[in-house]
């Protein structure tokens, strides 16, 4: 373990005189988080919506007026019929229009079952979806409100959709987005940096160099992983700072815990970053097996579409995705305050997969060299 | 045998159907220069790693400094020096440090390193450019620091591998000058080249054609055999006859 010393000051001072890793290493977090947090917003507003009213009644107008006062829906006008409305989403004038019934106001009356009719643009599959949980939600408020004001018979309660979800407020967004961020932060630098740090003495040439000197393997890979992985805590810590400080994201949880979390995670990251190195020649290639994998974590992760929402057997390969598991306790934990008993499950598994994960990378790399 | 620092024995190396080295057996006695010549893709390069540790021979015996390379690559790896056909300093480090971090990494003492890097930047006159970047030294220069990196821990072997490609005449000669300097100091050499003027700086020299060894004397007797004046016309002569 001599040689160790010697290997970590030399990583650290190529780091620091890396005039395009170390401005990536500080900046990056900066950019992140100030600016993806707001940009990744999934929330729409002003949905250009134009409505076909065949009723004509108070209940038709009360229903419009609804929308013309929410914040998400700019209301363009009124349509005299069905292809008049189709031929407006045709040329891409409106996004939703909404057809009501004749008889619309007559049927809430008598508290029969009424149908509004429905048609969304749908290039924008995720934004289809948004608008049409935004006007079920409108009209939802609506029905609630005759309800209550006793317009029509107590009857029917209002759907089990949670509005609330829908109606997040920017605020709460955000805290979903940045502890998620937080983890990309983390794989990035445990993934991209170990395998294009690795495969650049490689490129260099001057592995030939290490290689007939006494260093053992492990020294080796211990002195080119050490660093990377107090970079990728310091990440996340400085992370978490502009997260408190910039956003006010609640730490309703234990930062100990977080980073015990991390400390088992980036292992796992730079085991697979090693493997990266093991099977490739040069920066270039590495780059790009990084990358593959990394879109593979991350969409398979939770943090942009939910894990619950994937078909099954998506969801069985995100069993196996340890950026899963980092972004459902950094939300855990920082949001819901859980504990060590609550995620004990996830911390198991990342243990297991650092443990399994780094072996296999050291076996391989040693496969390779000799 | 006890002045024989390197024995190889049936020394072969396959790559699948591909013999690099074709069962070739030489001895390298202490203190001497040993030129390994030969054209490009012969099999120079193939032996030399295989007596440093960097690549297992398929079949064949190799002894170095004493030590069986196979199982006790170790104990070699510490009486050797070595230099790559790739520069082997770290661009991004100044003088100074890769000196330290070489040096540091063979175990040398706080004191040793010391005085071995006075002594390395007295002969190479940089201790003006100690603080340097290797990245912004001339390649002579660069070249003449990564051999004497090489020697920092004061191996009795020591492997340079086209040591001398692409650099101009008079760093050759430079180069040459430190190489008999290390000889004198009763470290054995063991040198590959293309270039077959330099055989004559060699003790003695083996020329390898298609992974085998086609001369392996002193210079001297090496062209009287083959009725030569110079070593250009050895090699014409054995390349011709092989094919």
């Amino acid at each position: 373990m001599k040689a160790l010393p010697h290997l970590l000051k030399k990583e650290f001072r190529q780091i620091r005189r890396n005039k395009a890793m170390l401005p990536i290493i500080f900046i990056m977090p900066f950019v992140q988080l100030l600016i993806l947090v707001n940009a990744a917003d999934f929330e729409i507003r002003n949905i250009r919506i134009a409505f076909e009213d065949a009723d004509r009644s108070k209940a038709s107008q009360q229903l419009i007026a609804r929308f013309t006062s929410s914040p998400y829906f700019n209301v363009l006008g009124m349509v005299n019929s069905a292809t008049e409305g189709l031929s407006l989403l045709d040329r891409d004038k409106v996004t939703v229009v909404l057809r009501i019934p004749n008889g619309f106001e007559r049927q809430l009356q008598s508290n029969h079952h009424t149908t509004l009719a429905l048609d969304i643009n749908g290039i924008d599959g995720q934004a289809a979806g948004l608008s049409r949980a935004y006007v079920g939600s409108i009209v939802r408020e609506f029905q609630a409100s005759i309800t209550s004001r006793g317009q029509v018979g107590r009857g029917q309660a209002s759907s089990g959709i949670d509005e609330r979800y829908w109606y997040n407020s920017d605020l709460e967004y955000r805290n979903m987005m940045l502890p998620g961020l937080l983890v990309l932060l983390v794989t990035m630098v445990g993934l991209f940096l170990t395998s294009m740090n690795i495969v650049r003495e490689i490129e260099m040439g001057t592995i030939e160099q290490i290689n007939v000197t006494p260093i053992r393997k492990y020294e080796f890979i211990i002195g080119k992983l050490l660093p990377f992985w107090i970079i990728g805590l310091l990440e996340l810590a400085l992370g978490l700072t502009i997260g408190v400080l910039v956003y006010s994201i609640p730490i309703v949880g234990s930062v100990w815990l977080l980073f015990l979390f991390a400390m088992l995670y980036l292992p796992v990251i730079m085991g697979m970053g090693l493997i990266v190195s093991s099977i490739t020649k040069t920066q270039q290639q590495a780059m790009f097996v990084s990358w593959f994998l990394m879109v593979i974590f991350l969409l398979m992760s939770g943090l942009f579409t939910p894990i619950e929402n994937m078909p099954q057997w998506a969801q069985s390969i995100t069993l196996f995705n340890p950026t899963a598991y980092f972004i459902k306790v950094v939300r855990l934990v920082l949001l819901k305050g859980s504990s060590l008993m609550d995620v004990a499950h996830e911390f198991g598994v990342i243990t297991l997969f650092s443990i399994v994960m780094t072996t296999i990378a050291v076996l391989a790399y040693r496969k390779r060299v000799a | 045998m006890d002045d024989f620092v390197i024995i190889a024995r049936d020394l072969t190396r396959k790559f699948g159907d591909f013999v690099a080295v074709d069962s070739i057996s030489f001895n390298v006695e202490r203190g001497e220069i040993f030129g390994f010549l030969g054209a490009n893709g012969a099999g120079k390069t193939t032996a030399m790693r295989m007596m440093c540790g960097l690549l297992m021979p398929t079949s064949g015996e190799i002894h170095v400094a004493g030590y069986n390379v196979k199982n006790e690559t170790d104990a070699v790896k510490k009486s050797i020096g070595y230099m790559s056909q790739r520069f082997s300093l770290y661009n991004d480090l100044s003088v100074q440090e890769n000196i330290d971090f070489y040096g540091g990494i063979y175990g040398l003492s706080k004191s040793t390193l010391k005085q071995r890097s006075q002594q390395l930047l007295d002969e190479l006159d940089l201790h003006q450019d100690r603080s340097r970047l290797v990245s912004d030294l001339p390649l002579g220069i660069k070249q003449r620091l990564a051999f004497s990196t090489a020697l920092i821990h004061d191996p009795s072997i020591v492997f340079l591998d086209e040591p001398t490609s692409g650099v101009d005449p008079l760093t050759r000669r430079q180069f040459w000058e430190m190489i008999q300097s290390a000889a004198e100091r009763g470290i054995t050499v063991l040198i590959t080249t293309h270039y077959l003027d330099e055989a004559e700086y060699c003790q003695r020299i083996s020329i390898m054609v298609d992974g085998r060894l086609a001369a392996y004397d002193t210079p001297e007797n090496v062209r009287s055999t083959y009725s030569a004046r110079t070593m250009d016309e050895v090699f014409l002569k054995i390349t011709r006859k092989s094919s």
